[in-house]
């Protein structure tokens, strides 16, 4: 929220420059979990496994992006610098982005790339729909139409768990390899810092703290069902909202920032 | 294609554009399974608003008449205009009858 008059013309107050910073970086730490993801699933465009999941994968990953947009742009108007939402997703460092660590891994196999989508799914349904509770209108509102697309993201994801774990000897064997790979990210996710303090607070965001039962009581559900087993919490990577990221990350901005540095300014 | 043991099942895909309406075949694609076939059915056919209700049948579970019996089955109604409807106004503003 930037201070002066919004849409019909009511004023509102000018929020502390704390409160301003924390909004500024949660609205960030939102869209660029989507930005990454979304770049992660539109690689498989046009290499899916079956036409039909290629169009699966792709809508969702456009899904993601315009949750990204969204979030990105209402980032450039609480930082108030002029910035766009173009130059936050194209002019921004890797130490300057702050998604979680886990949707910058690696494709690898289709069992890999459903059991990232389906952690972040299950942690990212029920963050959006507290959201829509969210005392900032403008959070509430970009929660709120993107619940009905998490919604049927999860669903699918999970669809696709239970197939891979109860299915084959060969897929559940790579659906529990993913998992146990990816679990070490999932700590991760549920990290809380100032930010989330500030905000919470102030009603604008949740306590990540109740996301994490919402969370496990999806995975137990859904790894029940797929015959699965839970891997045990051991040690967690994290640093992702500090802008601390793997080795995957530069590479991905490299790729999807070149036009942007290579030719600034460059529109078509 | 067909042959390929990896291939999925071939699904038809049914969609009703609105309420009352009957739903009508859209097309095909391949799915593991029902429930697969419908969520791909969302993301193939209905991505722009195409319907709200989506019916998927295996597609080897469909009969077919044969081609080469459409004289037989089909020519005989050619002269038969009286089957036809023709004496009847439709009433105005109706559009689904």
């Amino acid at each position: 929220m930037i201070s002066g008059l919004d849409r019909t013309g009511r004023k509102f107050p000018a929020p502390t420059m704390e409160l301003k910073e924390a909004l500024l970086t949660y609205a960030l730490r939102r869209g660029d979990d989507n930005l990454i993801l979304s770049n992660r699933l539109g690689e498989w465009c046009g290499h899916g496994p079956q036409l039909e999941e290629d169009i699966a994968l792709t809508n969702r990953a456009l899904d993601l992006i315009g949750q990204a947009r969204n979030y990105l742009q209402y980032a450039a108007e609480v930082e108030g610098k002029g910035r766009s939402e173009d130059d936050l997703a194209y002019l921004r460092n890797e130490r300057q982005f702050v998604n979680t660590k886990l949707v910058e891994q690696l494709n690898g196999d289709y069992a890999q790339t459903i059991c990232r989508s389906f952690l972040y799914d299950a942690w990212h349904l029920p963050l959006q729909q507290a959201l829509t509770k969210s005392t900032d209108e403008r959070i509430a509102a970009i929660a709120g139409k993107a619940v009905k697309e998490v919604s049927y993201h999860l669903r699918t994801s999970s669809e696709w768990m239970i197939r891979f774990g109860d299915g084959t000897e060969e897929s559940h064997q790579r659906a529990q390899t993913a998992l146990d790979a990816l679990w070490t990210y999932t700590g991760d996710l549920f990290v809380q810092d100032e930010v989330d303090a500030i905000l919470e607070k102030a009603g604008i965001a949740p306590d990540l703290a109740l996301i994490k039962v919402a969370f496990d009581k999806t995975v137990d559900t859904v790894l029940a069902e797929a015959t699965l087993k839970r891997p045990a919490d051991g040690f967690m990577a994290t640093g992702g909202r500090q802008g601390k990221h793997s080795e995957y990350l530069g590479f991905m901005l490299a790729e999807m920032q070149y036009l942007q540095r290579a030719h600034p300014g460059a529109t078509w | 294609m067909s042959e390929n043991p990896n291939n999925w099942p071939l699904w038809e895909v049914f969609i009703q554009s609105k309420r009352g309406l009957d739903h009508k075949h859209v097309g095909s694609l391949h799915a593991v399974d029902a429930q697969m076939a419908i969520e791909n059915a969302r993301d193939v056919y209905t991505r722009r608003q195409e319907g709200n209700s989506i019916w998927v049948v295996p597609a080897n579970a469909i009969s077919a008449s044969n081609h080469d019996d459409g004289g037989m089955l089909f020519d005989p109604a050619d002269d038969k205009t009286y089957r036809h409807p023709t004496f009847y106004h439709m009433p105005e503003g109706a559009k689904y009858i």
